[in-house]
């Protein structure tokens, strides 16, 4: 009796305009915000954003003009820097490896149910959290005074974050695993370590794998910027070629196609294999 | 036939072969991988790093990290000495406010360092030094040469030349040379953090501060010390805050410009929403191109174009996550329900209308998830494009690291850097909550 027609009606159309007021509310505060923040950022730059515009096609046009003239010698200039796309790409692989092997480690003993300590289990969920929140540049530039220039600091710097990065991403693949091989395995007395190795990984591996392809094709770019700023690989010989100044960049003209290829490679390789491991349906 | 194929011996093999197959992986795999660990072991010459690594530069970085040095410092022209911290002018003593371990009477300057250690600035320009089990030094200049009572093969904790002699103990360090005679006395903290020499709130408490009696007389106690902190000259926080916001400013429209960007684009790229192969495939190829043109590349052509600064950066997070949410986006609507794209439609809804009330509800959750995501990985990028662009934080660390020497400011910088980026990571996670499952 209470829900006479009229009211039904009038309660449903009162919900819903409260519903769009909100909406409409919560969608003007964000364009607000972006509209705002878009000014600020502007008048903080140092060119605005409309002299800027007109100028974005200066640089890729200045490096057209030096590459030009010299296009038969672009494939010596790839050759040249081939060695430090490998050095970068090893890197991003070195790197990708341990954090693997440690975030799987990390990710074990955070993981309800698996964890060989569970009264540790907030320790290392935190010391994951910070892993990850260390951004790469902190610790690469940090060794890099230690440790002078070169891979290791920037292979260093990756694999702290990626440990932290993929022990979460492992730690949630880890709660879905099925618990009765480790009772099984537990139930003959294995040790932790063979539970976990005999009855965890073979069932997790797929998507561990999945999600460490992924974190490779992050660390490729990772271990590019990072190069920029001192850490060796492509991206310091870019940072040098960019140095010799105009009516020279047929050098960096050769190191953007380099990086521009291996980026593309490997983001469509992964993209790949992640299909057909997510098409067997992660086993 | 089964039991043609599974006869015993059959299986046997076949199982056989199973294990065999499964044992060489299980044996190939770790080689393999320590196989590349050795060959990188050698291709980084990780035995040479050893050699190379400057493990005094590692002591100096720890020790900076959590200490502060103050320099006690005559210039051996004029004869004036001062004392300041860490060498700087903003950090320098007012006069007749020295610390308790140096003391001037006349033209003397007398410096306990500690642990019975003590240097005196004589008033003719010699230095005289008191090391334990070590004795007294006295050095001078005379002319253009430094002339001590040393003998001829001194302690490793001692470098003389002709022009320097440098001491280096456990209590500070002493230099000195024809221009200058400076004394490096160290000690744990971070001196100044809050309150420079210039303000009358330095030294006092907090409780002070909060229930005291006014300190200076022209301000509110809170309000004074507020103020004074956020421009405290040696550590800027005010800078730095407005630094970390610009990282995060560069991040937030970068990724949320991003995702605007590509929504309606990712509708073209879509195949159940384009019939049109060659606009999809077209599309398709510009999200990879973007992707491709790596954030450092894009960095690099904006950097000439816009200069340094904030915008440079949100706009290279942009032209990358364009291309990043573009596939993703697609990807999402291509897996959308078409049935309730049909209820919308049977109620003779109009193209808009199917997708405002068939579409966009279902991939809402998904989307918003992902966005979230790369804002929170972008507040990290956003630092390291900083540091390249030369705007927010990132340009701050690397410009404290340069100097190496105020890694007191580097670590302060860091646990700022870290706390930003594990609050938008628990942010962006409890949003991420909220917004799919409803809780």
């Amino acid at each position: 009796m209470a829900f006479v027609e009229g009211d039904f009606r009038a309660h449903y159309i009162s919900m819903t305009k409260r519903k769009r007021l909100y909406g409409g509310m919560l969608l003007s505060f964000f364009i607000l915000l972006m509209v705002s923040g878009f000014m600020l950022a502007d008048d903080r730059n140092a060119a605005g954003f409309w002299d800027g515009l007109t100028q974005i096609f200066d640089f890729p046009a200045a490096v057209w003009a030096d590459t030009a003239p010299k296009l038969d010698q672009l494939p010596g200039h790839i050759a040249t820097y081939f060695p430090a796309l490998v050095e970068t790409i090893n890197i991003a692989a070195v790197s990708t490896l341990i954090g693997a092997i440690f975030g799987t480690l990390l990710s074990l003993l955070s993981t309800r149910g698996l964890a060989r300590w569970p009264r540790a289990i907030p320790i290392f969920r935190r010391s994951m959290d910070m892993m990850r929140a260390m951004p790469e540049i902190v610790i690469a530039l940090m060794l890099i005074f230690i440790l002078g220039g070169g891979p290791v600091p920037a292979m260093i710097a990756i694999a702290f974050h990626t440990t932290g990065a993929l022990g979460k991403l492992f730690s949630e693949v880890n709660e879905n695993a099925d618990l009765k091989p480790v009772e099984g395995l537990s139930s003959v007395g294995a040790s932790w370590f063979q539970r976990m190795y005999l009855g965890i990984i073979p069932q997790v591996l797929p998507n561990y794998f999945s999600y460490a392809l992924l974190r490779f094709e992050i660390n490729i770019r990772a271990s590019a910027i990072l190069g920029f700023v001192g850490a060796g690989g492509i991206g310091y010989e870019l940072k040098n070629a960019m140095s010799w100044g105009k009516g020279k960049f047929d050098e960096a003209a050769a190191i953007f196609i380099l990086l521009f290829a291996t980026i593309v490679l490997f983001d469509q390789l992964s993209s790949m294999v992640r299909n057909h491991l997510s098409a067997k349906g992660g086993h | 036939m089964a039991a043609d194929i599974y006869a015993t011996t059959d299986l046997r093999a076949h199982v056989d072969g199973l294990f065999l197959r499964k044992k060489l992986i299980a044996l190939g795999l770790p080689l393999l991988v320590l196989g590349y660990l050795v060959y990188v072991f050698f291709a980084f010459d990780i035995m040479g790093l050893a050699q190379r690594a400057r493990m005094d530069n590692a002591m100096t970085l720890a020790a900076d990290m959590v200490s502060y040095k103050t320099h006690v410092t005559r210039d051996n022209r004029s004869g004036t000495t001062t004392v300041a911290i860490e060498g700087e002018r903003k950090g320098q003593y007012p006069d007749g406010h020295l610390p308790d371990w140096v003391r001037m009477d006349g033209g003397n300057t007398f410096i306990n360092l500690g642990a019975d250690h003590q240097v005196t600035f004589m008033t003719d320009g010699s230095l005289l030094l008191r090391v334990p089990e070590f004795g007294e030094i006295t050095a001078k200049m005379d002319g253009r040469s430094v002339v001590t009572n040393l003998p001829a093969d001194v302690p490793n904790w001692i470098n003389l030349s002709k022009t320097r002699l440098a001491i280096t103990t456990d209590a500070g360090r002493i230099s000195f040379t024809r221009n200058k005679t400076e004394v490096f006395n160290y000690a744990p903290g971070w001196e100044l953090f809050f309150f420079t020499f210039d303000s009358p709130y330095y030294g006092a408490g907090i409780l002070d501060i909060l229930f005291g009696a006014r300190i200076d007389p022209d301000r509110m106690n809170i309000a004074g010390a507020l103020a004074d902190f956020w421009h405290n000259k040696m550590w800027s926080h005010g800078q730095v805050a407005w630094a970390l916001f610009e990282t995060l400013l560069m991040a937030f429209l970068g990724t949320f410009g991003a995702a605007i960007i590509s929504l309606p684009l990712a509708f073209l790229a879509a195949k159940n929403f384009t019939p049109l192969q060659p606009i999809r495939f077209a599309l398709r190829r510009v999200f990879d191109l973007f992707r491709g043109i790596d954030g450092l590349i894009w960095t690099i052509i904006l950097a000439r174009a816009f200069g340094p600064g904030p915008l440079t950066g949100a706009l290279a997070i942009l032209l990358t996550d364009t291309g990043s949410f573009g596939k993703m986006f697609s990807e999402a609507l291509e897996n959308v329900d078409g049935k309730q794209i049909e209820g919308v439609a049977s109620t003779g809804a109009a193209p808009m209308h199917r997708y405002r009330f068939g579409v966009i509800p279902q991939i809402t959750p998904v989307l918003l998830s992902q966005v979230l995501y790369f804002f929170e990985s972008n507040t990290r990028s956003a630092t390291v494009i900083g540091a390249i662009t030369g705007g927010g934080i990132g340009l701050l660390l690397t410009q404290a690291m340069i100097t190496q020497k105020d890694w007191e400011e580097v670590t302060y910088y860091i646990i700022l850097i870290v706390l930003m980026v594990m609050l938008m990571d628990s942010l962006s996670g409890w949003l991420r909550r909220k917004l799919i499952k409803g809780e």
